[in-house]
């Protein structure tokens, strides 16, 4: 088939201060074709993208849409031009329906809002591709994958040819994911031209026809998808050979460590978003949470840190075999001044985790800054700490005076974890610990996991790839609509099984 | 670099594009504000010859004059800067915890009528020191309390504590009011009068032969404390985390509603002093302009000073200088004080303007391909 070119960008440069986001990048985009744009965190891919949807604006460089120099100043430029952005975060307003959505901002027609004919336009575009959406729908009653429906079609009704999609897949369940590669397959064979960002290897190989790949600002090269394999893009990517396998060592010697049991919890809505979930954790193994986001996850982590009002029992038995503990009914300080070792990876982490505008030892001593019983804050042993965390995990930061907000997101997550390690947990919790963060140092994370367990620490780990959960825990317990769906060996269990039980409740699971 | 591609781009270029600044080192900031302050005058300069015909300089020297030409101009200028001082030192907690604390005219307000009171009823019975000391306690406690409401209601039920805070200061001037029309004097006055004028008792003592050295000394410690307290102390280190994310206070086991409430009476108390302050120390009266807007004014100065205490001083100090040289021009040269609020209104325009260059990048059209091609 000959491809016909839709995008050229050409030595586009674009800096930040004194970081270079994009060093003389030059990108052809072709109609009829998916294009993954894969690179690990900080390598510019959104940064490029976001120049071509009017974003942001070349500091050099030529971009041609058709063989036609174009200068993109915003997004309405790029509108105009036909490129369609879909952002990681979605642009919707939530009291309004799908179809108030889409004719948001296009002033077509006259004076009167013809609601009509969009939701009828609407219905075409979803017949037309494949998508399921009701015009009338409120954003707010609608799913993540729905929301991100929503997104599509909005740049689909402006009549984008060229669809640039920033990690879609990052909030979708693996059945719904195939069903947005359907989608864009349908977008491909009708001749648009689909860019998506992603650090996901396996969907890079399924989805896409040709992968080009950015590596800390620089383009290094593209290939097409069917001559290449994931070992040879991860090379490309971090520009050295990565071993893609997740250890799991052998759990030894394990012992109970936190028994919940029927778990409840309702939330400000007045909605159950905990029912009855009861487990065990245990000493030096790690624990799998999978579910559709927003399945409990946040509530049953937050619960057990003292952070949610719930009702049931959380007994926790510390290590030197002493009574155990009900963490139910306490504060985060009375659960900490129990002595219960907890340490908590939360899933905001510079809204919850960190205080993004203070510097990496102001946030070391965010958990202990009020031991002893001076007036004054000791700074002293928290600098000290923050030393040891930039070293052993190899923090990329100007200096320990940096605020944490100015870091990279993998830069954040390291000091979050380092810090949460460092006072030496017997019951670790982590909320979606690798999410956003690029190849090198979601291995990391996962060693330091791994290390961990091997202390015998009793992990936690609330994760959304189901590959890695299935290649990281030792069991896995499937949330499902804020009840537990049942606990399955990480060991031998299939994606296929996990993935049935984050949507649908099976009746036995109780037993 | 190729110019001419550079060029067919230039042309249709966005003629200024603004960016975020990562970083800039605090000696070029402190360049860009005195700049700020440097153009600020430049264009008073332009405005004063153009509406009144007047030679800037002159004006300028008129307005240096108004503020430090005598030495009794000068302590009269630190008095109300000390005040002015003394309002900020009190807002920088409380708005370092982003709890906009709009109420510093009510608790000064409070705080100068339980000044008077005490003088009044107390003045003749006890020693002088003891009476300054009792008026310095009730006015903080006065404050405290006027403050501590807001912060209640916002710990249990999450009110919005800007509105509360606010309204607090019309319930402080009616008051006020009361509290005037029982101790007016002489009587139908509607004035309260100068207390204990002819025994100046409950007045501040004059130290070092100074009338107003006391209040230089007092607000002066306040603001080194205070600049202790946020940057060293557990409290203030509280005080930053539920500012910046109560949720990460809540998850650090810091019980926010606490925080609110103790940091609430300390700057209710610390603006309570400045009513003491403002009582006893500098007009020996009570009305409801005792507080004279300083309330609002000393957010200004909280926040130009971003909250840091000993900044404060140098803001508080380029205010009161504003208003004092901006009334001297006024008396000098038979101007309406529009003409010199004008000054103000300009020099202020500019300053926080200054803020603006300080955190972004402003780029024109063209400029860029030079830059790169260095």
């Amino acid at each position: 088939m000959e491809l016909v070119t839709a995008v050229q960008m050409k030595n586009i440069t674009k800096t930040f201060g004194t970081v270079v986001a994009n060093d003389k990048v030059s990108l052809v985009i072709n109609r009829g074709e998916i294009l993954s744009l894969l690179g690990e965190n900080g390598s510019g891919k959104t940064t490029l993208m976001n120049m071509l949807s009017g974003i942001y604006f070349p500091d050099d460089g030529q971009i041609f849409i058709d063989g036609k120099e174009v200068v993109i100043r915003s997004p309405k430029d790029a509108f105009d031009l036909g490129i369609g952005m879909i952002h990681q975060h979605f642009k919707l307003v939530d009291v309004f329906t799908a179809a108030e959505n889409v004719v948001l901002g296009l002033n077509e027609g006259s004076v009167k809002l013809d609601l009509r004919t969009a939701s009828q336009k609407i219905k075409d575009i979803c017949d037309k591709y494949g998508f399921q959406i009701d015009p009338d729908q409120k954003v707010y009653d609608m799913s993540v994958s729905q929301k991100q429906t929503l997104e599509i079609v909005k740049v689909l009704y402006r009549g984008a040819d060229i669809l640039i999609l920033d990690e879609p897949t990052a909030v979708l369940t693996p059945q719904e994911t195939q069903k947005l590669f359907t989608v864009m397959r349908n977008m491909k064979a009708d001749g648009k031209a689909v860019v998506i960002i992603t650090h996901k290897l396996h969907e890079v190989m399924d989805v896409s026809d040709r992968v080009a790949v950015l590596r800390k600002g620089k383009y290094i090269g593209d290939i097409a998808t069917s001559q290449t394999n994931p070992q040879e893009l991860t090379n490309m990517m971090v520009g050295h050979a990565v071993s893609l396998n997740i250890s799991r060592p052998e759990p030894k010697d394990t012992v109970e460590r936190l028994r919940v049991a029927g778990l409840s919890c309702i939330n400000e809505d007045g909605i159950k978003v905990l029912d009855d979930v009861s487990f065990s954790a245990y000493a030096g193994e790690i624990l799998g949470i999978a579910g559709i986001s927003g399945c409990g996850q946040k509530e049953l982590l937050e619960g057990i840190a003292g952070l949610q009002p719930v009702t049931g029992s959380i007994k926790y038995f510390p290590p030197n075999s002493g009574e155990p503990e009900e963490l139910v009914g306490k504060t985060p300080m009375e659960i900490k001044n129990t002595g219960v070792l907890l340490s908590f990876v939360p899933e905001d982490r510079l809204g919850m985790g960190l205080v993004g505008s203070m510097d990496i030892t102001d946030n070391m001593m965010l958990k202990t800054y009020g031991a002893g019983s001076s007036l004054f804050a000791n700074r002293k042993s928290p600098k000290k700490l923050a030393e040891n965390v930039v070293d052993e995990l190899e923090v990329v930061t100007p200096g320990l005076s940096t605020q944490v907000s100015k870091l990279s997101g993998g830069n954040v997550q390291k000091v979050l974890v380092g810090r949460e390690i460092s006072s030496s947990p017997a019951v670790l919790m982590t909320a979606y610990a690798v999410r956003g963060l690029d190849i090198n140092t979601s291995y990391t994370i996962y060693a330091l996991l791994n290390e961990q367990k091997e202390k015998g620490v009793a992990v936690i780990y609330v994760g959304e790839d189901l590959d890695v959960l299935l290649e990281l825990c030792d069991k896995i317990m499937v949330l499902c609509a804020g009840k537990m769906n049942g606990i399955v060996d990480g060991r031998n269990t299939t994606k296929e099984e996990v993935g049935m039980m984050m949507t649908s409740l099976r009746k036995e699971a109780d037993d | 670099m190729s110019t001419e591609n550079s060029v067919k781009i230039s042309k249709k270029e966005p003629l200024v594009r603004i960016t975020k600044r990562d970083a800039i080192p605090s000696w070029k900031a402190w360049l860009i504000r005195l700049g700020s302050i440097f153009c600020a005058l430049i264009v008073c300069a332009i405005v004063i010859y153009l509406i009144v015909k007047m030679n800037p300089i002159k004006v300028y020297q008129t307005m240096f004059n108004g503020a430090f030409g005598t030495p009794k101009r000068i302590w009269v200028t630190t008095r109300d800067c000390m005040m002015l001082l003394c309002v900020g030192i009190g807002l920088a907690p409380a708005f370092k915890m982003r709890f906009w604390n709009i109420g510093a005219e009510g608790q000064i307000l409070v705080g100068g009528i339980a000044t008077a009171a005490c003088m009044i009823y107390a003045g003749n019975n006890i020693p002088n020191w003891l009476l300054l000391v009792l008026m310095a306690l009730a006015s903080m406690v006065a404050g405290a309390l006027w403050a501590l409401l807001p912060a209640v209601f916002k710990s249990i039920w999450n009110t919005n504590e800007t509105l509360f805070t606010l309204m607090m200061n019309y319930i402080a001037i009616q008051l006020t009011s009361f509290f005037v029309a029982v101790w007016e004097n002489p009587y139908g006055s509607n004035s309260v009068g100068i207390i204990n004028q002819r025994t100046k008792v409950g007045w501040f003592p004059s130290v070092f032969g100074e009338q107003y050295m006391l209040n230089l000394l007092l607000v002066m410690t306040l603001a080194i404390c205070m600049y202790i307290y946020l940057k060293y102390t557990k409290h203030g280190y509280e005080i930053s985390v539920v500012g910046s994310s109560p949720n990460t206070a809540r998850y650090a086991g810091i019980s926010v509603g606490k925080v609110f409430i103790r940091t609430m009476l300390l700057s209710g108390a610390v603006c309570g002093l400045a009513g003491f302050i403002a009582v006893s120390g500098a007009s020996h009266t009570i009305s409801t302009s005792t507080a004279g807007g300083r309330g609002f004014t000393a957010i200004i100065v909280a926040w130009l000073a971003k909250f840091n205490t000993l900044v404060m001083l140098l803001i508080s100090l380029l205010l009161v200088f504003l208003e004092k040289g901006a009334i001297e021009i006024a008396t000098q040269y038979n101007l309406n004080d529009y003409a010199s609020d004008m000054i103000t209104g300009i020099i202020l325009f500019f300053i926080l303007g200054s803020e603006f260059f300080i955190n972004y990048n402003v780029k024109f059209r063209g400029k860029t391909v030079k830059e790169e091609s260095k």
